[in-house]
């Protein structure tokens, strides 16, 4: 019956109570989950907390921030292996998933199945993934090594800093390239046809057409691409946890594993909670400078 | 790029290239599969081989040492659960914010986009206190509004960006032949919304299958999902290679399957989700 005396104030009511229904369920998970730990992270930087109780978190001022960053060798040397692994694996991410999506745009009949395959190890998480790696690298590869001689397999791969290094950047090439691959090929088939032929009747050899035509037109999937693997491998934490455990010593250690290690195993909630907060802003200024950098790049077909 | 071109040798050589690349890509599945059905000793002598035989023996054990049915159990209900709720929750939000964008509401769009920046790690350890304070830890319905929580934005953002297309005309004829607004969303504007609802879903399944942190901090054992049923498994069997290659093979099969069954939407709707993302 209310429906049809519908007046200034039920209608006003009604809203409300839209309101309410539509965005009320979503907003309190978020405020609850997201927002209001977020919040207390800025304080919790500030002091010495057992995780336990709110009242139990003691304050210390700049101390946590002070220790970070005068007293902490091992942060660092988790911040500096994030920082050269991110690069290393974002490359590499990148020009494997773009010439593999290259490949798969050209007449190839087997597409299909191919492109099942480069994605599949995609949908399997981090966690299995490194376990999987991690008899790879210690039985699998030395047995191949046996038999064909190979220096590559004979290595002690997780055994040495740099092998280690290199295997962590390996598994995370092999997981993600098929996922920026599906971007690129989207890219490349969205890019005009005239205007790679106008451009080879010009005269333009392949490599020009690729570098001067095809790649500043697919330039917005690169900023995608980009992003989503800059991010994912600042990132890194159950691959990092499974495959090698940060080892050998602390050498492969990302700095997501050193924010949990600091509050769980060593249990200084406080000092976790303020390399949570840097490691926040570390994120944060490398995923919008490098949005801002390649956005500047792209242009309109 | 051209596709109607006539097949040459240049193409076979692709196609060759392709097949290499292919082989390169299944080699650590070799292994995982291969290594499965061995007796240990085998494994420690040759990784490489062919099994001898293709017994079940290894998967046997596996299946009770994991307790294999109770953790696909768990895994399966918080990922379906979930991943209902967010598209219930994410759809209707971002509907209300698309159809009435007041100050409020574009700042809360605004909020949510921003926050998807914030790695887990960064809300993780007070996240720990809010559970325990709302006694939402070791709880089903306490890990499902975390995920609710955490997916919501990125949920919304995709469902808001395609709402945005749908067409105010199909509403207001409904709205005048006096359906409520309720009805108006549910009767005719979700039903609408399936193709990016399908992506919605399907990235959110592959999130929460194969999620590691979350549920280490706020399930307890009774809840065991998958991933921690490897972690904690490994932790104690780590040289039994045989229990633990059919283990992983195990756990790694559910998701596979759904993979290969769903593939087209699954690829269609990364393309989809990337794309606006």
């Amino acid at each position: 019956m209310a429906k049809t005396v519908q007046g200034p104030r039920s209608a006003k009511l009604s809203e409300w109570l839209q309101q309410t229904i539509f965005v009320g369920p979503g907003l309190i998970a978020f405020i609850l989950i997201v927002l209001t730990p977020f919040a207390m992270g800025f304080y919790y930087t500030f002091t010495e907390w057992d995780g336990l109780d709110l009242g139990g978190a003691e304050w210390t001022g700049m101390a946590n921030i002070e220790r970070i960053f005068t007293n902490d060798p091992r942060f660092w040397q988790a911040f500096w292996f994030t920082a050269k692994f991110t690069l290393a694996a974002v490359l590499l991410t990148n020009v494997v998933a773009f010439l593999l999506a290259l490949l798969m745009t050209q007449n190839v009949k087997s597409r299909g199945v191919l492109r099942t395959i480069f994605f599949l190890p995609n949908v399997i998480g981090g966690l299995l993934l490194g376990y999987i790696w991690y008899f790879i690298f210690t039985r699998g590869f030395s047995a191949i090594g046996e038999a064909t001689n190979i220096g590559f397999f004979n290595l002690q791969w997780l055994g040495t800093p740099n092998t280690a290094f290199w295997g962590i950047v390996i598994v995370f090439v092999w997981q993600t390239a098929g996922y920026m691959m599906i971007i690129y090929i989207a890219a490349i088939i969205g890019v005009p046809k005239d205007l790679l032929e106008a451009a080879r009747i010009d005269g333009a050899g392949r490599w020009q057409v690729l570098r001067s035509v095809l790649v500043p037109l697919i330039m917005p999937a690169i900023t995608i691409c980009l992003f989503l693997t800059t991010s994912n491998a600042f990132k890194m934490f159950d691959l990092n946890l499974s495959l090698t455990g940060g080892g050998p010593g602390n050498s492969t250690e990302s700095i997501a594993l050193n924010v949990y290690r600091e509050a769980l195993v060593n249990n200084r909630y406080g000092l976790g909670t303020a390399k949570a907060m840097i490691f926040f802003i570390g994120v944060a200024l490398i995923t919008v400078t490098q949005v801002w950098f390649t956005k500047k790049r792209e242009v309109e077909a | 790029m051209p596709t109607k071109q006539r097949y040459t040798p240049a193409n076979f050589a692709l196609e060759l290239i392709g097949a290499a690349a292919a082989l390169i890509f299944l080699v650590p599945f070799y292994f995982l599969l291969a290594n499965s059905f061995k007796k240990l000793k085998d494994i420690l002598l040759n990784a490489a081989t062919f099994p001898e035989s293709l017994g079940l023996d290894n998967f046997r054990r596996a299946w009770v040492a994991i307790d294999f049915p109770k953790v696909f159990l768990n895994s399966f209900l918080i990922t379906s659960v979930s991943v209902l709720l967010l598209v219930v929750i994410s759809s209707m939000m971002a509907y209300r914010l698309v159809r009435r964008p007041t100050t409020f509401n574009k700042l809360l769009l605004t909020v949510l986009v921003a926050a998807m920046i914030i790695p887990f790690q960064s809300v993780m350890l007070p996240l720990m206190r809010i559970t325990s304070l709302f006694e939402l830890r070791g709880e089903f319905y306490g890990i499902v509004i975390c995920y609710m929580g955490f997916g919501i934005s990125l949920s919304m953002f995709l469902y808001h960006g395609f709402i945005k297309s749908v067409p105010l005309e199909i509403e207001e004829a409904a709205v005048v032949d006096g359906c409520s607004p309720y009805g108006v969303f549910w009767r005719i504007v979700f039903p609408l919304l399936k193709p990016i609802g399908v992506t919605v879903a399907i990235l959110n399944v592959l999130w929460i299958w194969n999620d590691y942190l979350l549920p280490v901090l706020v399930i307890n054992d009774a809840m065991t999902t998958i991933p921690l049923a490897v972690q904690k498994f490994f932790g104690q069997y780590l040289r039994k290679w045989d229990l633990a290659m059919a283990a992983l093979t195990l756990s790694t099969i559910p998701i596979v399957i759904f993979f290969l069954m769903l593939q087209k939407h699954i690829i269609e709707g990364i393309t989809a989700g990337s794309v606006k993302g």
